[in-house]
């Protein structure tokens, strides 16, 4: 008798939110370029400038994506929280990474193989389309906060009301 | 309406350019206030500022107050010693309705020294903590340097029935918190949307953020409160210096409900 508390790799990208409601013929050809992965505290899911060749959806743990900046050391400019995405470097040439990406405590996540993803995409073009159209509002908010700390808004106002 | 002298009677350093204020009125008279509401500090000989009130509504005997340094006025409230003296106008404005979050969740969102108004809320939510299904605090500021009381968000995180995350704009590697947005914060910590009354307040773009992420994760707008900042003088509409279309920021408000300001805060040069 099969474990009841078994899940599946199809399972498990389907609980995950970015492919939650996702039509289960797309996550069980997903599952075939998912693996799980685990990391230390301290260790890299990936580094920048390197392939991207794997992304990460991360089920718990957290992640810090960071930049060394010659003279002022590593600043972290970005954390990955459960239920989020690791990693969109993978959607568009030259597929290298931005930043550095280190497990903050123990992360538990899924791998996805880039490669194997973009080429089931490129075959059938509908399932691209739906895939795509998960990836795109990660980007997009993170395009938006992005630009919103840009402005740096708790910068000490001029003396005007209240002396927020 | 004259200022009523009160004297200094704790000065406590904040952040680099921030402190906090104990003031005793001169006569014995408290204050008294609700929170979200602010007085005008004078200090003589230079001028008079509008600032909000950061203390225990419940400790009516003491006005607290954080106060950040930022032009002549406020430089010269910073530089307030122990024993002088400063004249204060208030309380004024309207208050944060805590009443309202009564039997359901209290989402505090704060930005920046948009905690200083704010804390009087957690004040008297800690006080009526049975009186609510949870307390939320959702902090986001510019660095792990810049984080305004520190050491009590860190006390209230360990309090029963209490959740506080902060989140900063940046940090260097040694900072093991969360780096991002406080807006994308809100919908995280948001445990109930239909059964949640949020407070919000900061820099107005964030407000404006903050508050639609809330509306956008399910919460009634009528539900959601914003403290509005203009340039205030007079502190009790008379001067008009700080209208917003329609109101006047220091009689109507600082606190409004985020329907009324809503379309306003997207009107250029208001």
């Amino acid at each position: 008798m099969a474990d009841s508390k078994f899940k599946s790799m199809a399972d498990i990208l389907a609980a995950h939110p970015l492919f939650a409601g996702l039509d289960p013929k797309i996550t069980d050809l997903l599952a075939g370029c998912a693996t799980n992965a685990h990391f230390l505290d301290g260790t890299y899911l990936f580094k920048a400038d390197g392939p991207a060749d794997t992304f990460y959806l991360l089920r718990s743990g957290e992640v810090a994506l960071e930049l060394h900046l010659p003279g002022r050391g590593r600043l972290t400019v970005e954390t990955v929280h459960p239920g989020h995405v690791v990693g969109a470097s993978w959607i568009l040439p030259p597929y290298r990474w931005r930043f550095d990406a280190r497990a903050v405590g123990t992360v538990r996540a899924t791998g996805i193989d880039a490669a194997c993803l973009r080429n089931k995409c490129d075959a059938d073009p509908g399932m691209g389309y739906q895939v795509m159209q998960r990836f795109l509002p990660i980007v997009a908010e993170r395009l938006q906060s992005t630009r919103l700390r840009l402005l740096d808004l708790y910068a000490p106002p001029a003396e005007v009301g209240r002396a927020l | 309406m004259l200022p009523r002298p009160f004297e200094i009677r704790a000065r406590r350093p904040e952040l680099a350019d921030c402190v906090t204020l104990e003031m005793a009125a001169v006569d014995g008279q408290p204050l008294g206030f609700a929170p979200g509401q602010f007085t005008m500090l004078y200090v003589h000989g230079v001028g008079e500022i509008a600032i909000s009130i950061s203390g225990d509504p419940t400790a009516s005997d003491t006005l607290t107050q954080t106060i950040r340094s930022v032009g002549a006025v406020s430089n010269a409230v910073c530089d307030l010693q122990e024993g002088q003296m400063i004249g204060v106008r208030g309380p004024l404005g309207t208050a944060w309705p805590v009443e309202r979050a009564i039997d359901k969740h209290l989402m505090v969102v704060a930005g920046g020294l948009g905690l200083a108004p704010t804390r009087p809320i957690i004040y008297w939510a800690l006080a009526n903590r049975d009186r609510l299904k949870s307390i939320d605090i959702v902090y986001g500021t510019r660095s792990p340097e810049q984080i305004l009381y520190a050491q009590q968000l860190l006390g209230w995180s360990t309090t029963d029935g209490v959740r506080v995350g902060v989140t900063v704009d940046r940090a260097g590697h040694d900072w093991t918190g969360r780096v991002g947005l406080v807006t994308d914060l809100v919908p995280a910590m948001l445990r109930d949307p239909a059964e949640t009354v949020a407070m919000v307040c900061g820099p107005e773009i964030m407000m404006r953020f903050a508050a639609q992420a809330l509306a956008d994760a399910g919460m009634p707008e009528h539900d959601i409160h914003v403290s509005m900042e203009r340039n205030m003088k007079c502190g009790i509409g008379w001067c008009g210096h700080c209208q917003l279309g329609p109101h006047l920021i220091c009689r109507d408000g600082p606190v409004f409900p985020y329907p009324a300001v809503r379309d306003l805060m997207t009107v250029w040069e208001l």
